[in-house]
Formats: structure tokens, sequence, C-alpha cells
């Protein structure tokens, strides 16, 4: 049985379509899971209670019972949208958060693909839903979504700079850009790379809080000015696949910088050969900080001035990332 | 502290960050004492006093004035009655006119709760009552007959003395 299962698996397609298939219902159960955590976490800082009765106990259907809510509604397209790019924008935001899942070693030999330029096609991939925001305010015939979709590609341009330069320090010091890669150039240097990127790492992780979109950098979105900025006229299942889109984003992104600065699947202590079992473990736990983290800032934090954002992404994160390039440079040739 | 705060860049969003988690955690472990709302249609919330739930009125105290409905900023208070004769107390005298109440509505529908009305009644025949659970599923239903309006009086709390509320 087991053989027939390894070879079911070794043709080329059947693999793709399980990988496929795992990817689909992966990106929807975090996203379900994140959003939950986030509707409930909010609300106990809050001192509120949150969802509670949906699903009888603490709430627990409550994205379950949402999700078949947005399913019901009406599938409304403005009179004057550009159709065709208003239906694709919401996939392709959606495609580029199940791209993003690819790369990102759970453990050793477990990952979707490991690509040798891993990190490269994650960052490629994870700006491709800057131009599926792009094309849901451009094809909304709505000038909030313009505005929301305007503001959203000034600021991940302004964004994706640093994001790539906080990335290079930990590739100039594992010596390759595959992820798997740059995990075991961790267990070899026997630490995570925080330890020596630490601004690295909180560049990374204050550009992917902006990348994301969330507060405290959700000018795009930003209700109070531009009523949902490029999400306007979507609703129904387009609307839930923005929803999916960013609740599944931040646990890839969150992945990703697991990935690089904190060790990955590995976690100093645990004995190599058990990383096989305990290395996915090790990764979502690590993955479900960093996301708490994101959702206790989103929390706390209140939104930003458009001038304020760019200015902090090309006056501070941008030199800080290029200072932290030439140190570790001159760290990994001198020491 | 406020002063020595501000010369710490950075200490204002430690500060933010540590009130939200602070409270996160109080209210998980804590939720009897920290949390700030209740489940609502399981636990309810004991209204103050003189909450503007709803008005009650007495029908016995009411002479027909319709002061209140002249008063009444949304027109929502309906009144109609007419005036019955009273056999005089001693023979030959004369006929005594008594002024009774055949419709007394307040439309909930359009009532602002300004509470002008309980103000203006000089006979004392309108009061608050805390009460808060009338929601109907058709708007017609939110008219509220005179004999409605007297089941609230029975909700009616006791004012609480003038003198004790310096």
């Amino acid at each position: 049985m087991s053989q027939f299962i390894t070879d079911l698996f070794s043709n080329f397609w059947v693999s793709l379509a399980g990988k496929l298939l795992l990817a689909a219902l992966v990106v929807p159960l975090v996203g379900m899971v994140i959003g939950f955590a986030e509707m409930k976490l909010s609300a106990k800082m809050q001192a509120r209670v949150g969802p509670y009765f949906a699903g009888g106990r603490w709430g627990w259907a409550q994205l379950i019972a949402d999700g078949v809510k947005f399913f019901q509604k009406e599938d409304l397209i403005p009179v004057e949208a550009d159709k065709p790019v208003f239906k694709v924008a919401p996939v392709l935001v959606l495609v580029s958060t199940v791209a993003l899942l690819v790369v990102i070693p759970f453990g050793p030999d477990l990952a979707f693909r490991d690509l040798s330029v891993g990190i490269f096609f994650a960052l490629a991939i994870s700006s491709l839903s800057t131009v599926g925001i792009l094309m849901a305010g451009w094809s909304s015939a709505n000038k909030y979504s313009l505005m929301g979709g305007l503001r959203a590609a000034g600021q991940l341009i302004a964004y994706e700079l640093p994001l790539v330069l906080a990335v290079v320090g930990s590739v100039i010091l594992a010596g390759t850009m595959s992820l798997s890669g740059i995990v075991e150039a961790q267990i070899e240097a026997g630490y995570p790379y925080v330890i020596v990127q630490f601004i690295g790492f909180g560049i990374f992780l204050v550009a992917a809080l902006a990348e994301l979109t969330r507060i405290p950098f959700d000018m795009p979105i930003a209700e109070s000015e531009l009523v949902m900025g490029y999400l306007t006229e979507y609703s129904g299942f387009r609307f839930l696949f923005f929803f999916l889109a960013e609740f599944a984003n931040m646990f890839s992104l969150s992945a990703i910088a697991s990935t690089l600065f904190l060790g990955g699947y590995w976690l100093p202590g645990i004995p190599e050969d058990t990383l096989v079992y305990a290395g996915p473990i090790i990764l979502l736990a690590k993955t479900f900080l960093l996301v708490f983290v994101m959702i206790w800032f989103r929390w706390t934090f209140p939104r930003f001035r458009e001038d304020q954002l760019q200015s902090i992404a090309w006056k501070w994160l941008i030199p800080l990332a290029l200072v932290n390039i030439a140190a570790t440079a001159v760290f990994k040739v001198f020491l | 502290m406020t002063t020595t705060d501000r010369t710490i860049p950075g200490m204002g969003m430690a500060k933010g960050l540590w009130v939200t988690i602070y409270t996160m955690f109080r209210t998980i472990f804590r939720p009897g004492k920290y949390l700030a709302t209740v489940n609502y249609p399981k636990v309810k919330e004991q209204p103050v006093p003189r909450a503007r739930g709803v008005i009650a009125l007495d029908q016995e105290a009411c002479t027909v004035c319709m002061l209140c409905a002249r008063s009444c900023p949304d027109w929502c208070i309906y009144i109609e009655g007419h005036k019955e004769e009273q056999p005089p107390s001693t023979p030959g005298g004369r006929v005594k006119v008594r002024s009774t109440l055949d419709r007394f509505d307040i439309d909930y529908a359009l009532c602002m709760y300004c509470g002008i009305c309980v103000e203006v009644c000089p006979f004392d025949a309108l009061f608050w009552s805390p009460e808060y659970e009338y929601s109907e599923t058709h708007m017609g239903e939110m008219m509220h007959d005179m004999d409605r309006l007297q089941d609230w009086l029975l909700t009616v709390p006791e004012n609480p003395s003038l003198e004790n509320q310096g």
C-alpha cells in the first residue's frame, strides 16, 4: 500500500495535483485561523468578549459563518467598472499569496518546491499582489478606490525596497538564496540570524506590515478617509478573496521572516534527526508568534499619515538597511 | 514622569504596546473582574434608576389636558378624550364634568426620548421607566396604547430622594 502511494506521488501530475490541493486547503484554513485569532485577541485587548455564540462555544465558527454569509451575497459589479480587470484583481491577489507558500520549507525536504532562488521568487511574487490591488482600484470606477489603489502602489513601491534590502543581510550571511539553504546555514552557524541581523529583522517586520497594508500602514484602506479604499466596490466572494489573502499573506510573510531570521524549522537544542517531525511544528510556532506581534501592533497603534509613511521608508528604513548590508558584508569578509 | 518619557524615542510606542498586552492578559485570566462588556442576551446590565427607557402612563392621573401632545417635538403622542357628566353631589346642584381618556398612544417609532412630555405633565401622569426591551418586528407595533403604557407603570422605580443627592 505504501509502495503504491509512493509510486502514485512520484508521478509528476499526481504530486502536482496533491500539492495544489494542499495549498488550496492551507490558504483558507490559515486565513480563518488567523482571522479568528485576530477577532478574539483584539477583543481581549479592548476588554471585550469577542465572537461568542457561533459554533456553541467561544464562537469558534464565527469565520465559517462569515464565509457562508459572503457566499450568499450578491456579486455586485459597478456599471462603469472595467469588468474583466475587476474580476481578475482579487484572484491575482490570492494567487500571489498561494504562490508565496510554495517556497517556504516546513522541514528538511518539506517544501512545495525548493527553488534555488527561493527568497528572490518570494519577494517577486509578493509584489504581484500590488498589481492586483492597483487593478482593483483602477477598475472599480470609484474615486475612493482609485485613491486607495494609487496609495497602495506608492506605499508598496516604497516598502518593497527596504523589504528586499533587509533580506540581503541574511542572504549574504548564508551565501545562498534558497530558503532551505538559509535554514541549513543557520543550523551550521548554530544560531538564528536574528542575533546578528536584528536590524534587518526589524526592518523586515516593519516593511512586511506595510506590504500587508495593515494598521499602522493601512492608508490604502483608511476607512475614515477613503471609505474602504480599493475594496470599496467589492462584495461577496470577491471581497472574501481579498480578506483571505490578507490573513494568509500575514501567515506567509511571517513564515518567511521566521525562516530568514529565526531559524525556520530549526530550534537550538533540538536534535537534527527529529526535525523531520518537529520542524513543521517549530516553524508554525514561530510564525504564529510573529502573526501575534502583527495583531498586537495593529490594535495598539493609530494610522500613520501618508507623508509620514513615505518619510519612514525613504529617510529611515532604506538608509538603515543599506548600512546593515555594508556592515554584514564587512562582517562576512573579515570574520 | 511625562517629561522624561518624551525624551526617550519610542517610549510612547512601548507604553502603548504594554497597555494592550496587559489588558489582553488581564481580560483573558480574570474576565469576571476586567471585562468591560456583558454578554447581553444572557446577562443583563442593571440600568440606572433614571435611565430613559420607556414612558409609562398613569391613566388615573391624566386629565386629558393635551399639554404633552402639544409639547411633543415629534408629535408622537395621540390623545383622544370625552367629557363625562357626573351626578351632582347634592340634589339640585350643578352637574360635574370629568374628562376621561379614550385613547393615549405613544408611537415609539417616532419618539426621540427627549422627556419633554414627562416634564410638562402638570398632574404627574407620565413617568420614565428604565425598561428597554420592547423591540418589534413591524414598525406599526411600536405604537403603544394606553393599556400597555399603564403596564409600564409597574416598572417605574421609586424616585431617588432629592435630599441625599448633595
